[in-house]
């Protein structure tokens, strides 16, 4: 068994297993993927609410979330063999109140100002658009290109067809630390210290890629939250588009199979009160405010049965955009990670970017305004 | 540690059945083949199968096929049915309406 590679990556989440893929496409399929636990898409990846969306987010996030997009997701099904469920008939993001146009309004001029297509639109317009939402609600943004996927199924399509096509992988494999080798990062040690050595590391880790580059002295950062979601019973088939809110009180969509599922914020009172973190419970507490918040956007929705609840961790970053980024410090070490709570969209152009980064070509768009030290002040 | 290819080697390629069309989840129509065939593509736990096929992911949560699935996956995997870790279960207990789960723990109705 060979534990020698061109590329390690650690994390076996959408970004890890999208990284390997998109390296593989390109010939280099000399790649190792270690996930810590025993299941491909254990973590934010399985957990998440579906949303590729470019509307909401940072302009530092806008160009590769647009790229992905218009290139990579609308032939992602067919080059993967397995349905992602991708559908993009648009994003309507609410509100009720003046406070919440304010908002929506500076989201989409600044959305506008890097070219994407998100405008304003009022009450009537919102009805015409789905026309099962809430009479109180006064207007939204609306971005026509924004859609939704299905994560499970996205992750693990990346993982089954870079699997078929050569790259390696290692589940229950949880990573310790990296050691560096004549000033270059190139190994990566395991719980029970299994070594494995590559050329390039890509982290993506998640939250726990923290700890890891700890290791060798490099610190990110960024902190966990946890965020819950929740599935209907199949419904009827009402609508294709993806719902949002200028509140942030929850989004979601209905899938191809006819639930609706949704996710929300859990608030902090969950996280202080969590005995231990790594049981990731969901809170009645959520589930109960998140049924509420629904209602009062979609009311349709009222005898809509939930059949199930589940949380994930967040990997936030300080400022909100992820670190995806080469270190200078550690040379061969590759970060990708802090995505908080917005990475599942971006996964392909992030993995695809990733393979240009160790290819050391030049990225699809650029990204430097996600380096690692961009925290650091400038003298 | 698995090595997922290595796995893959040791249990050999998928050979078809006669039972495969058998519908083993109920809820989402998944047959004893898909759940088998899976396996032979690198799915080697509950967690994944059920992400990648749907089958225990209906209105019953998988309470009717759960052991059926473990079943078929641990002879597939050629390991004992208790070396496959059951998928997680997750409130509420049973399927229940949006308008009732809405009423707890929020402001007391007065
Ligand atoms: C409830 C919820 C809803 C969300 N909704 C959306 C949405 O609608 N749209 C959107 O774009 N994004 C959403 N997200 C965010 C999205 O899920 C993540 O940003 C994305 O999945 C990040 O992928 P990843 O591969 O970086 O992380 P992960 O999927 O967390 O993968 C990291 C992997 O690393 C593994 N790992 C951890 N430690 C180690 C170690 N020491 N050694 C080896 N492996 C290790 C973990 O087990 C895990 O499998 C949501 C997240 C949550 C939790």
């Amino acid at each position: 068994m060979s534990r020698v590679a061109d590329t390690i990556i650690i994390g076996g989440g959408v970004v890890g297993c999208a990284a390997a893929y998109y390296l593989a496409k390109a010939g280099n399929s000399n790649v190792i993927v270690l996930e810590g636990t025993k299941s491909i898409g254990h973590g934010g990846s399985s957990r998440n609410g579906g949303g590729v969306r470019q509307s909401g987010r940072d302009v530092r996030e806008l160009p590769y979330a647009m790229y992905g997009i218009k290139n990579l997701w609308p032939n992602l099904s067919e080059e993967l063999g397995v349905d992602t469920e991708y559908t993009q008939k648009g994003n309507l993001r609410l509100g009720k109140t003046e406070e919440h146009l304010k908002k929506l309004n500076t989201l989409a001029s600044n959305a506008q100002s890097v070219g994407l297509d998100v405008r304003m639109v009022d009450a009537k317009e919102v009805k015409e658009i789905c026309p099962y939402l809430a009479d109180d609600i006064i207007g939204a943004s609306w971005c026509p290109t924004d859609g939704h996927a299905n994560p499970l199924t996205t992750t693990l399509g990346y993982y089954k067809r870079s699997l078929e096509m050569g790259v390696k992988y290692y589940t229950d494999a949880p990573v310790k630390e990296l050691r560096k080798i004549k000033g270059k990062v190139r190994q990566v040690v395991l719980n029970d210290g299994t070594v494995f050595e590559g050329e390039s590391i890509i982290l993506a880790a998640g939250y726990e890629s923290r700890e890891i580059a700890r290791t060798v002295g490099v610190d990110i950062p960024m902190t966990r939250l946890i965020d819950e979601a929740l599935v209907t019973e199949m419904q009827p088939h009402m609508f294709d588009i993806m719902l949002g809110t200028a509140g942030g009180d929850f989004y979601g969509h209905q899938a191809h199979h006819g639930s609706f599922v949704f996710g929300s914020d859990s608030g902090y009172e969950v996280v202080t009160d969590m005995k231990d973190p790594s049981a990731m419970e969901t809170n009645s507490l959520t589930l109960s405010a998140s049924c509420r918040a629904i209602m009062s956007y979609v009311p349709a929705l009222k005898d809509a049965k939930i059949v199930r609840s589940w949380a994930g961790w967040l990997d936030n970053a300080f400022d909100g955009v992820p670190f995806i980024s080469r270190v200078d410090e550690a040379p061969g070490l590759i970060l990708a990670c802090g995505f908080t709570g917005h990475g599942f969209g971006t996964a392909p152009a992030v993995g695809l970017m990733l393979s240009q980064m160790v290819a050391g070509e030049e990225t699809v768009v650029d990204i430097s305004a996600l380096r690692y030290d961009r925290f650091k002040p400038i003298r | 540690m698995i090595d997922i290819q290595e796995k893959l080697k040791e249990i050999g390629p998928y050979v078809e059945a006669p039972d495969d069309y058998m519908l083993v989840c109920r809820c989402e129509e998944v047959t004893k083949g898909e759940i088998r065939k899976a396996v032979h593509e690198g799915f080697f736990t509950i967690e994944e199968i059920r992400r990648y096929l749907r089958s225990g992911m209906g209105l019953c949560q998988g309470q009717t096929c759960g052991k059926l699935v473990k079943g078929i996956v641990s002879r597939e995997l050629k390991v004992a049915p208790t070396e496959v870790e059951p998928a997680v279960s997750r409130a509420p207990m049973r399927p229940m309406e949006m308008e009732i789960l809405a009423e707890d723990g929020g402001v007391a109705h007065e």
